[in-house]
């Protein structure tokens, strides 16, 4: 079943797929230089230990974020896994 | 605010044109995104014909070196590593100022082979700037290690750029390196780059790409993350991810219950090491220049120099140069490569992201961990790790704290200090133990001033915070411990020279020259007697402490100096003879811990003041940095003094 839910809420171990960055500005640009954009796929990997910040495996990296910034990070959990728009480049550009 | 955007970029811009060609030779910059192996790279090229910075490693600042390849030479550049090309951070502007004005003849992009998908966005930004490119995908042992294959002739031909696979930890590729640098210098190799921002058919785009480069444009920045998908989908069979080893070793060193006890212990065991490790050269350097002086003494009475001439060279020069290099060097060359270790092990990164909930606390960045934990190495080189630091407001608030932990000059003297008045009946595991304690000290009253900054002279809200958590690397242990133990002993020496044989010469003369019916330098202690009174010292150790604001290192050497009179006493070396003077000289616990308190907790030494000044273009911030540290020295001093 598909759901919405803030990068910061994934458990540890489970997977999401960034449905919509809701940063502007420096930070976005931050992370897209990181390679976080609408269609990644993210794992929460790890809490340090106070459970802020959370560190995640992005695109083979371990990225640590705070929860105030990851929760602008709306991810989708369960149902399939693939962000629509990713499909959708790979067949314009095969 | 003197912090602004605009002039640190214009500061970045000077460093960046600074490393202009000397005699023409052809100038090759390297880059990529940080964790890396930039530096290891780097340093195969270069092989130790480089300026190497105070803090190794973490390249903060535009490093330069030379290597000759066929008889030519070429000058190489080492940039801060970045992840974007869009300066928005001081160390990326240095990157794109250095690649647009730089005018470098070839630009070697280098590449994580773990991590292949996300250094590849970087390539295709700086692809679209230059034609002379060569990416260097390194780290191929590791990336065999976790099953990586990667296709690098497919990746050359998809990018149109020469490809070249190192593991620069065992050498390999960079003879190939540079034959390619070589080729690409002298015209023989033509690149074809296949661009973004060629490739792409919309025509929106388009038209953005006529006014900006398609690479500053935000909307296109998901354009380079696809086609970086696209490439490493095609050319690796996946990225390294999160091996359970890694899993486990973090779940203990960066855990709930764990983290704190194990930081801890790592502090006690590096602390313990370099107390066991340091008094054996220690009181072998102390003999040797014992030995050297008392011949210099019979060569100087048999030249018959005047009573002056020795005086100034042998009780001033001689006797503080020797006393620095004896005292402080073993410990400050035993510390150092130990925690240059400890950060090429991927554990520093680690400290910040454990710590980075508190500092967040505190209104204060995660990455402040970092810089402070340079500040363990050299202030100066913590103040400028700052600019790794994005918000202006929480880079200043580091910049002005960093002087509250004990710098590498200061730990000799602490160590010393404690051996001598607190522990001496329990060893070195209890020195270790009480010196562990102070630093934490430090960390907490460095906490405790961020605070206090945040909620009075730097209010704002904190910003946001992302860090990566390098893979744990193994390092060279030998060649980490050995070349970080000569940089560090070159370090000190030059330094002691520098520094300590003035301060020797203004020493021999402020208790030589004569004001009224006593010396200057009693004088001046008189004046600051009452005030060292009130702060559990003497006039005299407050004076040591301001003769000594060139170096952190010259002020146990100094008091030692003038609470002997200058004398060396022979028999006894090392720790035994600094206790004698102290202990005629009255000094109690109390004396001790008050000089301790101070030694961690005053004005920063005039490298760090003029570092800070350089960092932040303003006196205002200077005198702050100045007066933080002073006050809280004052403060805890008074207050073990009234409570004792």
């Amino acid at each position: 079943m598909k759901q919405y839910v803030g990068m910061d809420e994934l458990q540890i171990g489970e997977e999401g797929v960034v449905h919509r960055i809701e940063l502007c500005g420096t930070f976005q640009r931050r992370i897209q230089d990181l390679g976080l954009i609408h269609g990644t796929t993210v794992q929460c990997i790890h809490q340090s230990p106070c459970g802020d910040p959370i560190a995640y495996l992005i695109r083979g990296a371990i990225i640590a974020m705070r929860n105030s910034d990851a929760k602008h990070i709306i991810v989708q959990v369960g149902g399939e896994l693939c962000g629509p728009d990713r499909r959708e480049y790979e067949s314009k550009s095969n | 605010m003197g912090l602004t955007e605009e002039n640190m970029s214009r500061k970045a811009i000077e460093r960046g044109m600074d490393f202009g060609r000397d005699q023409g030779e052809p100038l090759v910059a390297l880059m990529g995104n940080p964790n890396v192996g930039k530096s290891t790279i780097f340093n195969c090229l270069t092989k130790m014909n480089q300026h190497t910075g105070n803090w190794p490693g973490k390249t903060v600042s535009i490093a330069s070196g030379q290597f000759t390849y066929k008889g030519k030479l070429y000058r190489i550049t080492d940039l801060p590593g970045t992840y974007s090309l869009l300066g928005r951070s001081a160390e990326e502007e240095v990157a794109v100022d250095f690649l647009r004005y730089g005018k470098a003849e070839c630009v070697v992009i280098v590449c994580d082979a773990t991590c292949l998908e996300r250094n590849l966005i970087q390539v295709l930004q700086v692809m679209e700037l230059t034609d002379r490119i060569i990416v260097c995908v390194n780290l191929l042992d590791e990336a065999e290690k976790k099953h990586i294959e990667i296709d690098l002739s497919r990746l050359e031909r998809e990018l149109g750029v020469p490809v070249i696979g190192t593991s620069a930890s065992n050498g390999t590729g960079v003879e190939k390196l540079q034959s390619t640098v070589r080729q690409m210098v002298e015209g023989f190799c033509v690149c074809r780059p296949k661009r973004v921002s060629e490739m792409e058919e919309d025509a929106s785009l388009h038209s953005m790409c006529k006014e900006r480069h398609l690479w500053e444009a935000d909307a296109a920045a998901p354009l380079f993350v696809h086609r970086a998908e696209q490439l490493a989908a095609m050319v690796s069979n996946g990225a390294g991810g999160y091996t359970a080893r890694e899993a486990r070793i973090d779940r203990i060193l960066t855990g709930r219950r764990t983290a704190l006890p194990i930081l801890f212990a790592m502090l006690l065991v590096v602390f313990w090491i370099t107390i066991v490790g340091a008094n054996y050269p220690s009181s072998m350097l102390q003999t040797l220049f014992d030995w050297i002086g008392g011949w210099m003494r019979k060569a100087a009475v048999a030249a018959s120099l005047p009573w002056w001439l020795q005086g100034v060279l042998l009780d001033g020069i001689w006797a503080t140069v020797a006393r620095v290099v004896a005292v402080m060097l073993p410990p400050m060359a035993i510390f150092f490569p130990l925690f240059t270790l400890l950060e090429d092990l991927g554990f520093l990164p680690r400290i910040a992201y454990v710590l980075d909930h508190r500092f967040s606390k505190c209104g204060a960045c995660g990455k402040q961990a970092l810089s402070m934990c340079m500040g363990f190495g050299c202030n100066a080189a913590g103040v400028i790790g700052c600019r790794i630091i994005d918000s202006a407001r929480e880079r200043l608030i580091a910049i002005l704290t960093n002087a509250l932990v004990p710098c590498n000059g200061r730990f000799p003297a602490l160590i010393m200090l404690i051996t001598i008045f607190l522990s001496q009946h329990h060893g070195a595991p209890m020195t270790a133990l009480l010196l562990a304690g102070f630093v934490v000290l430090s960390v907490v009253v460095t906490f405790a001033a961020s605070w206090l900054l945040h909620k009075t002279v730097l209010r704002g809200t904190p910003t946001s915070f992302v860090l990566e958590l390098p893979p744990f690397r193994k390092p060279k242990v030998g060649e980490v411990l050995v070349r970080s133990f000569l940089d560090r002993t070159f370090f000190v020496l030059k330094r002691a020279v520098l520094v300590a044989a003035p301060a020797g010469f203004v020493l021999w003369c402020v208790s030589n020259i004569a004001v009224g019916d006593t010396t200057l330098m009693l004088w001046l202690a008189g004046i600051l007697e009452p005030m060292g009174r009130i702060m559990g010292m003497s006039g005299v150790v407050l004076l040591a402490f301001i003769l000594g604001f060139p170096a952190n290192e010259l002020i146990l050497p100094i008091i030692l100096m003038i609470l002997g009179g200058g004398t060396v006493i022979s028999g006894e070396v090392g720790h035994d003879a600094a206790r004698t003077i102290l202990m005629q000289a009255g000094w109690g616990r109390e004396t001790a811990l008050c000089t301790i308190l101070f030694f961690l907790f005053h004005w920063p030494c005039s490298t760090t003041c003029l570092t800070i000044y350089k960092e932040t273009r303003s006196l205002k911030w200077t005198l702050w940095s100045i007066f933080l540290p002073t006050a809280v020295g004052v403060l805890l001093c008074v207050g073990v003094h009234l409570l004792i």
